[in-house]
């Protein structure tokens, strides 16, 4: 074992305060990448409320190469009251962006599913915007075995 | 290029009001830019982008994707329907091209 800053150590370091600081609900820890800056980018520097978004990822990932998830808004998605972008951000992956989703009064449901690459066990955030301007978010850790960003 | 978009509707006729939901898989590299081939040199980033979904020319669903979206990208959502006419898939390159898919859906 060698001593010192490793990546890996790293990201794990970075993970795990990030964790530590969402359960606690503030969102000032350091992430170990460009997580927090994406979302306070989206937010405008607002809070997200914990709620309304969920998501739906494996607990463990085999493959960190093709990682399915499903994001999904409670919201009745009418002209009055609806979801407009959802921002899905990785704590732990070289670059945190993952995708944005943008939804209308006619997408009827606010819910997509894509598949994403996760280079390392970490936490994905996603952080739902509605029509009137309040921001709702939800948590998820997934444990990946196998890497999927490497090369 | 000449990708062809795979995609289903789950119903290709149904009332007005009713959800649809699209799936679609299409065959891209999704490069993320920073992977190194085996001289150490950087693969330039070569992902799409930017999708869209849009029924009879009206937006219902759309996405930007960063590279940490998978190969071969796939995607799922719904959409509420309306009115017939086309539904509308469209990708968008780093390099500026589009891969385009197209179904039908029947209102009534």
């Amino acid at each position: 074992m060698t001593v010192g800053f490793n990546r890996r150590g790293v990201l794990t370091i970075g993970a795990g305060a990030l964790a530590a600081a969402t359960f606690g609900g503030t969102m000032t820890a350091l992430a170990a990448n460009d997580a927090l800056d994406l979302i306070n980018k989206f937010t405008d520097g607002k809070k997200p409320v914990e709620g309304k978004v969920r998501l739906d990822l494996p607990e463990i990932a085999e493959n960190g190469n093709t990682v399915p998830m499903t994001v999904s808004v409670d919201s009745p998605m009418t002209e009055q009251s609806h979801v407009t972008d959802v921002l899905v951000v990785a704590d732990g992956n070289p670059r945190a962006g993952i995708a944005t989703f943008r939804f209308a009064p006619a997408s009827g449901v606010a819910e997509a599913n894509t598949r994403i690459r996760l280079a390392t066990t970490q936490n994905i955030i996603a952080v739902a915007r509605m029509n009137d301007g309040s921001l709702f978010m939800a948590t998820k850790q997934v444990k990946v075995t196998i890497g999927g960003c490497g090369g | 290029m000449s990708v062809k978009p795979r995609i289903k509707l789950d119903r290709k006729q149904v009332k007005a009001g009713e959800i649809v939901e699209v799936k679609a898989l299409v065959a891209h590299v999704m490069e993320t830019g920073q992977r190194k081939d085996a001289k150490g040199e950087i693969i330039p980033r070569k992902i799409l982008n930017k999708f869209s979904c849009m029924v009879n020319g009206k937006q219902v669903f759309a996405a930007d994707f960063e590279p940490a979206v998978s190969a071969n990208p796939y995607i799922q959502f719904k959409f509420k329907a309306q009115e017939s006419g086309p539904v509308v898939l469209t990708w968008q390159d780093d390099d500026g091209s589009t891969i385009i898919g197209q179904e039908t859906i029947t209102v009534g």
